[in-house]
């Protein structure tokens, strides 16, 4: 394979007497969906936090690119095109979708008028809206507030927002965990489509039939370790449970 | 809907064409500045139907517009701050505050007359209101103290440290040139104060709804998360709204001095809920996340207005009090019910669009 876009060699991280992570091993290619599973408290949540910059490690090494990388705050990881959707949307509800895209990135119109904090509004409805489009996302109404949509469309958003400013890599945590049969199918499809541009997919999931269905790879943790790694062709549910709960021997393959 | 499944972007492009204009005018016309401007013209309509010759008079309607001038200005920056989640209870004492240093200190100026000492005046009631706000929003964003005891706090201290100022003694030291062009000029026939409030109440609708400054601030009354993780320095815009809200306190601080010619220390102690009714009763949500300056200018005419029909038409003019409480708690019921609509995942906005139903497909 070649050079992993995003890698974390042997992770450590505690909180107080709880170590959350202990010397965790990741890595996603460019261009593949990654699954990353794990029982409650297997240190998912946190190894996702460390990797998008809201948490420093206490030990360990993230490679970005192939090149060490230090993250102190999640904007650092943004300007890298790393972006994280975190479980509960991250929208605000009472703007609309275009609003919410461009949210903390504003276009700025040019000059005094900038300055005085005007911004292009049509510019950012029209790339917008094809941001929008060209993932498939379907947004019925730009111009509505997110609030009043339904659980689909504002994932489908949040997704999309988090699609249209990655470059390189979107961490996904739990992004159908609250929607439909429909909807998920949406977002499973949106997330190809991510794939589909050349960008790691990172998808934190439960659900290990959907895991199975939209991932290339699927990475286990187990008590804060990367217990094993299977190519999500050659598994089934039985095995990636096994994996999660200790009842088989993992293969660590990385 | 169209039979046609296989051309969904063709009936979406359409869609998305012909939606603006439609969209704009059913939210307009559910949006509750637009419904509480309806209610106000009903209460014109029946003041004047009454009493044709009193109500429906410019002089009278100038009389309105000058009783609403100071509270506009107080009501902007209070609109910002309720749609950043938070409350300022503490405006009125800053602009009593502002307006003792600033008599204080042009009385102390030379004769105390002329426009330099105007000016002095005019800059000292600014960033003795400024200095208010710096001290709420830094107590808001930093020290985290919910905002409604942070601005009692401010109510008490800036009313107290007046008192102790003045001793309790209105000061009625203000230059001539100040009270004849500010408090008691007009330009054609337009009073200053009014004048000086529309301008403020404008640049508060563009900044609110056209200004980056704006959009973050309505950003952080609906999630206040989201915006830190998309790097809004959450703090710092928090700090500017309470700012910009005391400036604006002091402001009033000036025109309340040149329109009163006294600092009316003892007549402000209201202040604050009057302003926050007629901001909720425009439409801004106490919860955060919407509101418009538009409908705080109309919350606030509409007690003005009744105060002045009442007493035009010989009704003790208490009883606007009694209707003002009534259309307050509508007000919220409302802003309830849409919220609650807004929960269902609907796009209702008002009472009045529950009677209609239409059906709605997800992704």
């Amino acid at each position: 394979m070649s050079t992993p876009v995003y890698e974390a060699r042997g992770i450590v991280r505690s909180y107080g007497s709880v170590s959350a992570l202990q010397g965790a091993h990741f890595d996603v290619q460019p261009g593949e969906v990654c699954a990353l599973i794990g029982d409650n408290g297997a240190g998912k949540s946190t190894l996702v936090r460390i990797l998008s910059g809201a948490e420093q490690p206490d030990g360990g090494e993230i490679l970005f690119e192939g090149r060490p990388l230090e993250l102190s705050t999640p904007t650092d990881a943004r300007s890298r095109g790393i972006e994280t959707v975190f479980q509960d949307l991250a929208l605000a509800n009472h703007l609309d979708p275009i609003q919410n895209m461009y949210l903390g990135r504003e276009l700025m119109k040019p000059g005094v008028l900038g300055r005085l904090g005007f911004m292009e509004r049509s510019a950012m409805r029209d790339h917008g809206k094809e941001a929008f489009a060209s993932l498939g996302a379907t947004v019925r109404n730009f111009s509505g507030p997110v609030g009043g949509m339904s659980g689909g469309q504002r994932q489908a958003i949040a997704v999309a927002r988090a699609a249209a400013w990655a470059s390189k890599v979107i961490f996904l945590d739990e992004p159908t965990a609250a929607l439909g049969v429909v909807q998920t199918k949406g977002v499973l499809d949106l997330i190809r489509r991510i794939r589909d541009k050349g960008i790691a997919v990172v998808l934190i999931s439960h659900s290990m039939p959907e895991v199975l269905q939209v991932s290339d790879r699927v990475h286990v943790l187990r008590q804060g370790r990367r217990v094993a790694v299977y190519q999500a062709k050659q598994t089934n549910v039985e095995e990636l449970v096994g994996a999660m709960t200790g009842a088989l021997d993992g293969k660590e393959a990385a | 809907m169209s039979v046609q499944t296989q051309e969904p972007t063709a009936a979406e492009v359409e869609r998305e064409a012909r939606t603006p204009v439609s969209a704009r005018v059913m939210a307009g016309l559910r949006a509750q500045a637009m419904q509480i401007v309806l209610v106000w013209l009903v209460i014109v309509i029946v003041f004047s139907a009454m009493s044709p010759d009193a109500f429906l008079d410019a002089a009278n309607f100038r009389n309105i517009a000058i009783s609403v001038s100071i509270l506009a200005v107080l009501g902007v920056g209070t609109t910002f701050i309720i749609i950043t989640g938070g409350i300022d209870l503490s405006m009125g004492s800053v602009l009593v505050f502002s307006g003792v240093v600033s008599s204080m200190v042009m009385q102390r100026l030379g004769d105390g007359q002329g426009w330099g000492v105007a000016i002095v005046g005019i800059l000292v009631a600014l960033a003795s209101g400024l200095m208010w706000g710096l001290i709420n929003g830094f107590l808001v964003a930093k020290a985290k103290v919910p905002p409604m005891i942070v601005t009692l706090g401010t109510f008490g201290a800036a009313l107290g440290l007046a008192l102790v100022l003045t001793g309790g003694i209105d000061l009625r030291a203000a230059p001539d040139v100040l009270v004849d062009s500010v408090g008691f000029g007009d330009v054609v026939g337009v009073p200053s104060l009014v004048i000086i409030a529309t301008v403020v109440v404008v640049i508060g609708i563009v900044a609110l709804h056209r200004s980056r400054f704006g959009l973050h601030t309505a950003a952080i009354g609906s999630n206040a998360e989201a915006c830190r993780r998309v790097g809004i320095n959450v703090d710092r815009q928090l700090i500017k709204v309470y700012a910009m809200a005391g400036l604006l306190a002091g402001l009033a601080g000036v025109l309340n001095l040149a329109f009163f010619r006294s600092t009316t220390i003892a007549g402000n102690s209201l202040t604050n809920l009057d302003v926050i009714a007629g901001v909720v009763i425009g439409g801004t949500s106490l919860f955060g996340g919407v509101g418009t300056v538009f409908g705080t200018v109309v919350g606030l005419l509409i007690p003005a207005t009744l105060r002045n029909g009442f007493v035009i038409l010989g009704v003790e003019p208490y009883w606007q009090q009694v209707v003002v409480g009534a259309f307050l708690i509508t007000a919220v019921y409302f802003d309830q019910v849409r919220r609650a609509a807004a929960n269902r995942g609907t796009t209702r906005r008002s009472a009045l669009s529950r009677l209609t139903h239409r059906n709605r497909k997800d992704v």
